[in-house]
């Protein structure tokens, strides 16, 4: 397990530094020029000059870059900006302030959101697969099965406006979606979030019914099922000791990942609901052209998506003793 | 065999299949030794029968000799020329001549192709066009393999197991082969449909003079099918010799137990030799030492785990009959004592 | 089957299984009876589609109730079982009557050690402590003969080899002592020395605990090896019943005989073609009139007003023994005779 563990994090932080790299290339690939953005409307040359020496945009990509990169661990200092301590993932010259500070401001705002709506659509999702599963073939199966079908190919932005508006505005029996941190009030949270969780886990339910249907009505009809009941066990207990044993594998690995990039940010959903998480920061420095916000957001989401993936693979390995971690 | 070149000469043929492990970084740590140093020869016309329990390596042996895996070790000549390595280009003229026939014939035909396409499909590949056009050729081809030559148009999901089986034959027979490797042809069919196919394959091969490797589990029909025979065990041949000889004196300890754990239909009054071999086939990651069978066999001593014995004409041997024992048995006697003897040897 | 001074201990009568299916309905079994007693074995001989397998699932009550519709009698030791509670087959399931099924790897639970799943089965219908469950799956590995049986215990699975894990399968169907054994295709996936040794250890946990078997196979050489009694099943029908002996040695359906012809014995001749039974196994969606193996048949025209195509032949038996066929004793033993001489090799 020590080995698997270490190795994938070795991996991982390889993943890592390839994701940073190419989005700072990409980024430069774009005709703008970020400097003369922070310059601000009026903008000599020379303070241009200077802007540039200053935030190290006057050297080689390459070099940028592994400025970058030991500022992580270094700290790095932007004259005429501020201070930027270690871990430094860069200074946004926009906001005038260190990249780490908004991302973890921003951060417990999206949390909540992914949470809230995982917890929602494993519940939902599961509940109504294993329903569906049991009841194959009868109307039960065909109505989740349908429902999961229609609600997957909604879209965010459709049923988000127009729940908005239904239980919002016309009914008022939810409130304004709204970010309140936890601590301060747990009530103001919930109620403030409840609507983009049942929103957001709408189409994520409808995923999960049908994957875990499917997996269910895969396993049950696996030889080692039958035996189960040839031995005398009830229905239900092969059903939980057995079939879901088997179905869980597949479904924990989505859930993973489904996390990790939730984690990084529900963009269309933040949008939808105007939340400020890490989705609305990512759009928001794409438009601005902050190329170390967006850099910086990157490299996070793409760590959650990374560790999602390596916690999974243990999981798995702890459901299924066939997998061997090496 | 006379002394005209044999059609399939294999000397020291060897597969290995790496085993990854190691930390931190990951590399070859060991190997499966599927295919361990064999040397046969398949004469024009002849068949040839590969037997052996699961993991002995019959079957990465047929996919060795039609290149469908590379080989780690040996050499494959075909008509004298050296096809061990050979590229795909080199390989072009010969594949036509070496065809193979599985043994799912439901998982081996395209399900989306006719029967039509599917045999043809070989002529398409090699560009072949015969006289008088593909589809000429495909109705006769099915016609030789004893289906409806009409039914060109149809998929494989509208015919039986032993139908598909035939067309997996009609399209091994499209590029008039030379050698067909028949890796377990029959072990998925329904009993009564085994025959069936058995006795297309034997027409074929008399009618059409191709050489066989035919490689089963059922000693019976291998025998049926086979004018020699080359018992596997852990990846080498430890005995082979024409059929009468192989089955009517086997020599090496492990021929002969497998021959007395064939279960016959037939009820006589007189019980059978019944050797019961102790245990599992170990694996070939890492075999036992010296005599592979060793492990199993009732006769191992010291020797044995020590010395590899050599696949050589034994005496009492008749020329052409190979046995690698250090101890091989003697004549028909068959010790009432010899039921579940427990191996001498140190494990 | 043949002894009288013995109560059958199961005993089906007239037993019909049919599946509906989205093409229409299936007749895997179309009115099926035998009688089996303690301590004897009773082969099922039949290929694909014969219904062999279905019928056994159906005496576990195994089979989808919402598809499947099961007429006739299913009674194991004066009990019936056709119709009776799920409970009541629960309880019975594992303890008075097990199975042990053809892919030992994929009929165990992958997720779960060999010796939870012998031992769950013990504690389940005795409701023993965990610790006596694991103590009995360990004695039962030991007596099943895999070595180390404490060690193994832990083990998954995908640890054991093929013949361990038919071997684990055997202990699990056993833990509870149970009288009646089917045996699905137990030993086809095996390799010859490893099926010698499997055979071997039925016959001698049947000989220790006096176990009614039912071995159901395509193998008639592995009939030959251990069964009693030969049951052949075509189409979902029983064609030919009686001893091991009779059947093998003088079988008296054309199908039996066609089985028996079609395969190459170990010292049969080589170099004549081998005698296959013409076409394939019937659909059950759609079987042939009258005797289901008509149209496969060599004798079939033998019978005056093409009777095969029209009428089932009716299965009559006299002690244990029968066939279901039109033709009468007098041709088969002319048509027959062949095939007594080809066998005295």
């Amino acid at each position: 397990m020590l080995r698997f563990l270490v190795r994938r994090f070795l991996g991982a932080v390889i993943t890592l530094l390839i994701i940073s790299a190419i989005t700072f290339m990409l980024f430069y690939a774009v005709p703008r020029d970020p400097a003369r953005m922070a310059c601000g409307k009026i903008c000599t040359p020379e303070t241009l000059a200077l802007i540039k020496h200053n935030t190290g945009m006057d050297e080689s990509v390459p070099l940028q870059y592994w400025h970058w990169l030991t500022g992580i661990f270094l700290g790095r200092d932007y004259p005429g900006f501020g201070n930027c301590d270690a871990p430094c993932l860069g200074y946004s010259f926009i906001n005038r302030e260190p990249v780490l500070s908004t991302v973890l401001d921003r951060f417990p705002t999206t949390f909540s959101l992914a949470l809230g709506a995982a917890v929602v659509f494993l519940v939902f999702g599961i509940g109504a697969g294993m329903l569906a599963a049991v009841k194959q073939g009868k109307p039960l199966d065909k109505i989740a099965s349908g429902a999961s079908l229609v609600a997957s190919s909604m879209q965010i932005y459709f049923v988000g406006t127009l729940a908005m508006f239904l239980f919002v505005y016309q009914w008022h029996i939810m409130s304004q979606p709204s970010y309140t941190p936890f601590s301060e009030n747990p009530g103001a949270w919930f109620g403030g979030l409840l609507l983009p969780w049942l929103v957001l886990a709408l189409i994520f339910t409808a995923n999960y019914t049908r994957m875990t249907r499917s997996q269910l009505v895969e396993t049950l009809n696996e030889d080692f099922v039958r035996t189960a009941r040839a031995k005398g066990l009830s229905r239900r207990t092969v059903f939980f000791r057995f079939a879901w044993r088997g179905a869980m594998g597949p479904i924990v690995t989505i859930f993973g990942i489904d996390l990790g990039v939730l984690l990084g940010g529900a963009m269309i959903t933040e949008k939808t609901f105007s939340i400020q998480g890490l989705g609305m920061l990512a759009v928001k420095s794409v438009t601005t052209n902050d190329l170390p916000m967006l850099l910086g957001v990157m490299v996070l989401t793409a760590s959650f998506v990374v560790v999602a993936n390596i916690v999974v693979d243990a999981c798995y390995a702890l459901i299924d003793p066939r997998i061997r971690l090496a | 065999m006379s002394n005209t070149e044999p059609l399939l000469d294999v000397t020291g043929l060897t597969k290995h299949f790496p085993v990854k492990g190691g930390f931190p970084i990951r590399r070859t740590v060991g190997a499966v030794q599927a295919v361990d140093g064999l040397d046969f020869q398949v004469a024009q016309g002849e068949s040839l029968g590969l037997v052996g329990e699961s993991g002995c390596g019959k079957s990465t042996t047929g996919r060795l000799i039609t290149r469908l895996l590379e080989p780690t070790g040996g050499t494959i000549s075909y008509q004298g020329k050296d096809i061990t390595h050979a590229s795909r280009k080199q390989l072009a003229p010969i594949r036509s001549e070496i065809q193979m026939i599985f043994q799912d014939p439901y998982a081996s035909l395209n399900p989306r192709q006719t029967v039509g396409k599917i045999i043809s499909g070989p002529m398409e590949i090699n560009d072949i066009d015969p006289a008088g056009g593909r589809e000429k050729r495909v109705r006769e081809l099915l016609e030789i393999v004893g289906l409806n030559p009409e039914h060109f148009n149809r998929f494989p999901h509208e015919f039986s197991g032993g139908q598909r089986q035939r067309i997996g034959v009609a399209r091994a027979l499209a590029l008039e082969p030379k050698l067909i490797v028949a890796d377990e042809p029959v072990s998925a069919l329904d009993v009564s449909i085994q025959a069936q196919v058995v006795n297309l394959l034997q027409k074929v091969q008399e009618e059409l003079g191709i050489a066989f490797v035919f490689i089963a589990h059922d000693l019976a029909i291998v025998r049926h099918f086979s004018q020699r025979v080359a018992v596997m065990y852990l990846g080498k041949i430890v005995e082979i010799a024409d059929r009468d000889d192989l089955y009517g004196n086997p020599r090496h300890p492990y021929t002969r137990a497998l021959l007395s754990a064939v279960p016959e239909a037939t009820v006589d009054d007189t019980p059978r030799e019944r050797i019961r071999l102790t245990g599992d086939v170990p694996s070939p990651i890492n075999p036992p030492s010296g005599c592979r069978f060793r492990t199993r066999c009732w006769k191992a001593t010291e020797k044995c785990a020590t010395e590899a014995p050599p696949l050589v004409q034994v005496e009492g041997n008749k020329p052409g009959h190979l046995t690698a024992c250090h101890y091989p048995e003697t004549g028909n006697s068959a010790p009432a004592d010899r039921l579940d003897k427990t191996p001498r040897a140190a494990a | 089957m043949t002894s009288t001074d013995q109560q059958p201990f199961l005993s089906i009568k007239d037993l019909k299984v049919h599946f509906s299916t989205e093409d229409g309905v299936v007749k895997a079994v179309d009115g099926l009876s035998f009688d089996l007693v303690r301590g004897k074995t009773l082969g099922i001989v039949g290929e694909s589609g014969s219904g062999k397998s279905v019928t056994n699932l159906t005496i576990l009550g195994l089979h989808n109730p919402d598809s499947t519709t099961v007429e006739g009698s299913i009674v194991l030791d004066g009990d019936e079982l056709n119709g009776a509670p799920e409970k009541t087959l629960e309880k019975l399931r594992g303890n008075k009557m097990s199975m042990i099924f053809q892919d030992a790897l994929a009929s165990l639970s992958p997720y779960h050690t060999v010796g939870r799943q012998i031992g769950e089965t013990y504690r389940k219908h005795t409701g023993c402590s965990k610790k006596e469950a694991r103590d009995r799956a360990i004695e039962m590995l030991r007596r099943v003969g895999i070595p180390q049986p404490d060690v193994r215990v832990d083990d998954y699975p995908h640890q054991f080899s093929g013949g361990m894990r038919q071997r684990a399968m055997i202990a699990m169907a056993l833990v509870c002592d149970p009288e009646l054994l089917i045996a699905d295709e137990p030993t086809t996936a095996l390799d010859v020395t490893v099926q010698a040794q499997i055979m071997d250890l039925l016959k001698d946990l049947q000989q220790e605990f006096g176990t009614a078997i039912i071995f159901i196979t395509h193998d008639l050489g592995v009939i030959a090896d251990i069964a009693d009694d030969v049951l052949v099943m075509y189409g979902g029908r029983c064609v030919e019943r009686g001893t091991k002996e009779e059947v093998l040695r003088d079988p008296q359906h054309p199908y039996t005989l066609g089985l028996l012809s079609s395969m190459p014995a170990l010292d049969g001749p080589v170099d004549v073609p081998l005698s296959p039974i013409p076409g394939s196994p019937p659909s059950l969606l759609n079987p042939p009139s009258g005797c289901r193996f008509h149209p496969r048949c060599a004798f079939a025209e033998k019978v005056a007003d093409g009777l095969c195509s029209t009428e089932r032949p009716p299965l009559e038996v006299v002690d244990g023994r029968g066939s279901a066929c039109h033709l009468t004793p007098e041709q088969r033993r002319e048509l027959f005779a062949d095939f007594a001489g080809s066998r005295q090799h």
